[in-house]
């Protein structure tokens, strides 16, 4: 029973603050908000091939990339596309592109398919820094971000910071309930038995390259969608957002917040998001905030050190530390 | 193309390798002997190239002595930096060693933003290598560059020999193979691991201090190094140098002439290799055991 409760009553209390969140902010952290959800989106894609499947992907970013380049490039140049049909294109771009690089890639393993997967996103990093599709280094300005129009009533208005922010909350949880029933479903439990020992699998009787396969497409896919949201939300894209630095960073992301739980994704974003925005802060490290990166850099090591398991591992630790002391106090 | 300039890309292909192969041979020893993944090497290389930078006032702008003082301050460095930190990431899970050594790389980049500043330095190329070598009719070559190329070719030489020739290579060697055996065979492992850590360091750092004069010393530079090495260390099998030496020649040819043939896909042609590679040879052209 309690742990039923535990189970629920904490994802549950988030999302209700979340929804909240708007009444009692504007501006700026309603904005910062938005951004760390879809970037909980993009960890929640990743965690799909790292923790659920155990493929350590570092080229995660080129289709988060992708689909916000392809938000900007198919949209038509004088007014504002439909959201209906913009959505499904970009995000069909990503799986396009992740399944192509997928097939390739997943002939390797280990480390080399952590490199693979690099060369493969610094590819599409270059064709957008490199020429002039997506105006090379400078980037490219989304000018009209697409509507939803339902029966001739306005659904969704990018123009206001709140409809974007629900839309992004909406997607967070979609997102997380959709992986949730996908890990329980058989599907998911092929990728568990592929992440624990793929020899034993195979020798069971499942091909396992399909549903490697299947799993890098899709975590393409979501990534993709996070993409998408995050051109509706700026309004512009650059070859940044495909570069290994941001791979990097989500891996991070999930590093931090623990690896093997959904949960451990989104509160690995949040955690990520939120120290950058401590260690910036004025207010509290006065000149030195300009020297962030050398906190943050320092808290990661101090997190390695201590936490094994991530964020999400920590009451565990807890736990098992003190039933270690209860342990030797009975003995003594 | 004609010939003087074929003969000058060559030239510059061949540097420009050599030089990737002193920072990639050391990450494929730490990789494939300590099995540790360091995203922090490429900050040693950028280490070195501002310790050559900050070192030559010192110095009186005597280029050699910057030179051995960097490398005594980067084997003591190397040495405190596997005892403090990296020692602790061996019975670890790579993706942990990946979020501390990034960890690191943005402690270095911090501290190198507050010891000296975030502008580009140059650093003068020393008297006594600063002419040039007539090529043809029309062009010529910095003797300096040449220079490079021999000092690269002279520690792979030196490396070549430790590895294969001498008691420390051999237990070098073993170590990449199995570490439980060497350990019960009565080689002090740690001592081993922190040697070879110290000399990767050294490696890194004496690519940047005699790169500095040519390439410049700019913040993140470090970063565009580790990256190309990774791909080096991958191509040519994880833990090989000799598939490093060839790798990071190979790399150093394909940028180079990428560069000149088809600037338009410059930056894509070294993945592009990598991916052709691993698709033919998915553990790269020289794994060890």
């Amino acid at each position: 029973m309690m742990t039923i409760a535990r189970r629920f009553a904490i994802p549950l209390a988030v999302v209700v603050l979340l929804l909240a969140f708007p009444l009692a902010t504007t501006g700026f952290y309603l904005e910062f908000t938005s951004k760390v959800m879809i970037l909980a989106i993009f960890a929640l894609s990743l965690e799909l091939l790292v923790g659920a499947t155990g493929l350590v992907s570092l080229g995660h970013a080129a289709y988060y990339g992708i689909a916000a380049y392809a938000t900007v490039l198919l949209s038509p140049k004088f007014g504002a596309a439909s959201g209906f049909w913009l959505l499904p294109a970009t995000v069909a771009c990503s799986a396009l592109y992740a399944l192509l690089v997928g097939a390739l890639s997943l002939r390797t393993r280990g480390v080399y398919f952590i490199m693979v997967t690099l060369a493969f996103a610094q590819m599409a990093y270059y064709v957008f820094h490199d020429t002039k599709l997506g105006g090379g280094t400078d980037g490219i300005y989304l000018n009209f971000k697409p509507e939803v129009v339902l029966f001739g009533t306005k659904l969704f208005d990018p123009g206001k910071p709140v409809a974007l922010y629900y839309v992004v909350l909406v997607s967070l949880v979609l997102v997380f309930l959709f992986l949730a029933v996908l890990l329980k479903s058989r599907f998911g439990r092929v990728l568990a038995g592929i992440k624990s020992n793929e020899q034993r699998m195979r020798a069971a009787g499942f091909a396992t390259f399909p549903y490697k396969l299947a799993a890098f497409t899709l975590a393409g896919a979501l990534a993709g969608l996070a993409g998408f949201l995050v051109a509706v939300k700026d309004g512009f894209v650059n070859p940044e957002m495909l570069s290994w630095h941001e791979s990097g960073a989500v891996l991070l992301m999930l590093i931090l917040g623990g690896m093997g739980r959904l949960s451990g994704a989104v509160l690995g974003a949040f955690a990520f998001a939120l120290l950058q925005l401590f260690f910036q802060w004025e207010v509290v490290f006065g000149n030195f905030a300009k020297h962030w990166l050398l906190m943050f850099g320092g808290t990661i090591i101090l997190c390695v050190a201590f936490m094994p398991n991530g964020l999400i591992g920590l009451p565990a630790q807890w736990r098992a530390r003190r039933a270690r002391k209860t342990m030797e106090e009975a003995r003594a | 193309m004609d010939l003087p300039t074929f003969l000058v890309q060559c030239l510059n292909a061949l540097q420009y390798g050599l030089l990737l192969f002193l920072v990639a041979s050391g990450l494929t020893l730490i990789f494939g002997i300590m099995g540790v993944i360091n995203l922090a090497h490429g900050s040693f290389y950028m280490i070195g190239a501002y310790l050559a930078f900050s070192l030559a006032p010192v110095f009186g702008g005597n280029f050699a002595a910057t030179l051995v003082a960097g490398l005594m301050l980067a084997v003591i460095f190397g040495y405190a930096l596997e005892w403090l930190f990296v020692s602790y990431l061996y019975e670890r899970d790579h993706l942990q060693q990946v979020l501390m050594t990034y960890g690191l790389i943005l402690v270095f980049e911090e501290l190198r933003s507050i010891l000296v500043d975030n502008d580009v330095h140059g650093v003068p190329v020393p008297k006594w290598l600063d002419g040039s070598v007539q090529l043809g009719d029309l062009m010529q070559y910095p003797v300096y560059r040449l220079a490079i190329s021999a000092v690269c070719l002279a520690v792979a030489a030196a490396l070549y020999v430790v590895i294969a020739r001498t008691r420390l290579g051999m237990m070098i060697r073993a170590g990449s193979s199995n570490r439980e055996m060497v350990q019960s065979l009565g080689i002090n492992i740690k001592f081993l691991y922190r040697v070879v850590f110290a000399a990767g360091v050294a490696l890194a750092v004496l690519a940047g201090m005699i790169a500095a004069p040519v390439s410049s010393v700019y913040p993140g530079m470090g970063a565009q190094v580790l990256i190309i090495c990774f791909v080096v260390v991958v191509i040519g099998g994880i833990g090989s140098v000799r598939g490093a030496f060839l790798a990071s020649l190979l790399v150093g040819i394909v940028d180079t002439f990428g560069k000149v043939l088809f600037p338009e896909a410059a930056g894509v042609s070294i993945y592009l290799l990598m991916a052709a590679i691993l698709l033919w040879k998915p553990e790269g052209l020289f794994r060890q055991g």
